[in-house]
């Protein structure tokens, strides 16, 4: 699945993201911890919502392989949809 | 300015990537041991880089310490001997049988100790003469113990049958054949291995010692029994030590045999993580100073009669494994993909399971990754490489993020690895032994297609697959 097709829509857009990297779901109380690059994705999606975009920005940014940070998104991913609900 | 310098220059400016993580916060749950478990990293192994050992001869990869595993053996033989006047150590052949660490530990003084045909040969084939081997075991062959009782192999007898072979034996080859035998008993700390050897409490033990003694050709000059295996408790080895010389002096008491050794067998723990214990091994498992105290104040008790009348200490004869060679050895081995659960758990698989680390069915190995590891621990499941769900090196382990490529140390990975391994689905990798000032020599070679087909036979008639 290319990732440039996926797009994220639903609870993503709700949750309170602070510089430190504290997350807060308003809606179920719950609260996350997200390390700089985490938190980067998650900012980058609430502003864009596009996926594709993303790696692109993390791409240009970062000292991986496009692969690798694309792997580590989709794991990330998996991750939040676990956690958060998204 | 070259397009190379240029997009070094490129790189240098982009920030350092590390996996994104997101994890819960949860209040009331605390972990009273902390997280901060992978601080720790290692990439050499006395001196050489792991990295280049692996490029060198493959992942994934053994690597046995002759530095460690000589230092493990002199301590434990200094130990032992600082306490008791007359100790040898019998190496345990079943706990690791590579060729160089056997005769390093002969060269350290310790005789073979051989549950089998193969074994008894593979000593012999090392160059260890027959009066430096001792063959306990269930199962002897007849001709195996023509071969033992020609070389003068010290025979521990293992129950009723084996005991009317030897005596045949004596007959047909009119031959006086020193025999052992092994006994089993309640000791209170461990459940009894009752199937080997000779019951104590039900009197089997001791009429065992009358049938010997009645033989024309059998002679009893030693004891022998082995509570078990990972005895966590050293006062277990103080019950048994102190049972054996009871019964040791019934038996002289009773006939005219002289016990010349007693032979405690082995069972000491390691350094490794039992399955199911709370507790980490450091806290847990005795020094060998404590397994020592235990007993060798028993046997200096029990025998000073023996001295006061002018005769000899017995032997002590150990037959410790694990405690020496289990950290004398890893297992490296190196990332090939990684998952996610559905569970939300991280999962790794390696390219070595439980086909080479055996003993990942019962231990949580230590698992050292060769560089730091950046980013939080989270929840991980180590996989192997096998196409079983059995194939599990790790269930649950706290670990940073890795990467595929990335490699891993699973230790101690010393004792019954290399001989319990399997031949299953994939080839067994290289073994090297790191030597001094960073030598490294390959004490097994990798398998390949020759070697695992190599007893097979083709009927005829199957010698082709398609007609």
């Amino acid at each position: 699945m290319a990732i440039e097709q996926l797009t994220l829509t639903g609870p993503l857009i709700r949750l309170a993201l602070s510089e430190s990297g504290f997350v807060f779901d308003p809606v179920s109380g719950q609260s996350f911890t997200v390390n700089d690059t985490g938190l980067e994705i998650l900012r980058s999606l609430q502003h864009d919502a596009n996926l594709g975009t993303t790696l692109e920005l993390l791409t240009d940014k970062y000292d991986a392989s496009q692969q690798e940070i694309e792997r580590d998104i989709d794991d990330f991913l998996a991750t939040l949809k676990e956690q958060v609900g998204i | 300015m070259k397009s190379t310098d240029k997009l070094s220059s490129t790189l240098s400016e982009k920030k350092s990537w590390t996996k994104p993580i997101i994890s819960p916060v949860r209040s009331g749950i605390q972990n009273k041991f902390g997280g901060a478990l992978y601080s720790n990293w290692q990439d050499t192994i006395d001196g050489v880089v792991i990295n280049e050992l692996l490029e060198q001869y493959g992942s994934p990869l053994f690597v046995v310490s002759e530095k460690k595993l000589r230092k493990n053996m002199r301590h434990i033989n200094r130990v032992f001997s600082a306490r008791y006047p007359d100790v040898l150590f019998g190496w345990s052949y079943k706990t690791n049988y590579l060729g160089a660490v056997c005769n390093l530990l002969h060269q350290e003084g310790a005789w073979a100790e051989v549950v089998s045909d193969f074994e008894y040969e593979k000593a012999r084939n090392l160059g260890v003469p027959g009066n430096k081997i001792i063959f306990n075991g269930p199962y002897k062959t007849r001709d195996s113990l023509i071969v033992a009782i020609n070389d003068k192999a010290r025979i521990h007898i293992d129950n009723i049958d084996e005991l009317h072979t030897l005596e045949d034996l004596g007959i047909e080859l009119d031959r006086d054949i020193k025999v052992a035998i092994r006994v089993n008993f309640e000791t209170g700390y461990t459940e009894p291995w009752s199937r080997f050897g000779f019951n104590l409490e039900s009197g089997q033990a001791m009429n065992a010692v009358w049938r010997i003694a009645a033989s024309k050709h059998l002679k009893l000059v030693g004891l022998h029994s082995h509570i078990g295996t990972f005895i966590l408790e050293p006062q277990a080895y103080a019950v048994q030590t102190r049972t054996l010389c009871e019964f040791m002096n019934k038996v002289e008491s009773s006939t005219d045999f002289e016990i010349e050794f007693i032979d405690i067998g082995g069972g000491f723990a390691s350094l490794n993580s039992l399955q199911g214990i709370y507790l980490p091994p450091e806290q847990i498992v005795p020094s060998i100073e404590q397994y020592a105290d235990a007993i060798c104040s028993v046997m200096l008790d029990h025998t000073e009669q023996r001295v006061a009348r002018g005769g000899k200490r017995p032997q002590l004869v150990l037959e410790t494994g694990r405690a020496i060679v289990d950290d004398a050895e890893a297992l490296v081995s190196s990332v090939i993909s990684t998952n996610r659960l559905p569970d939300g758990r991280k999962a790794l698989v390696m390219d070595a399971g439980v086909n080479l680390l055996f003993t990942a069915f019962w231990y949580n190995h230590q698992v050292i990754p060769t560089r730091t590891l950046d980013g939080r621990a989270e929840e991980t499941v180590i996989y192997g490489p096998l196409c079983m769900n059995i194939d599990v090196l790790r269930a649950s382990i706290m670990l940073p993020p890795v990467k595929v490529g990335d490699s891993l140390i699973f230790s101690p990975a010393g004792a019954y690895n290399n001989t319990q391994w399997l031949q299953f689905i994939h080839y067994r990798p290289n073994i090297v032994m790191v030597h001094d000032k960073q030598q490294v020599s390959v004490i097994r070679k990798a398998e390949n297609l020759e070697v695992v087909i190599a007893q097979e036979r083709l009927p005829q008639h199957l010698a082709k697959p398609f007609k």
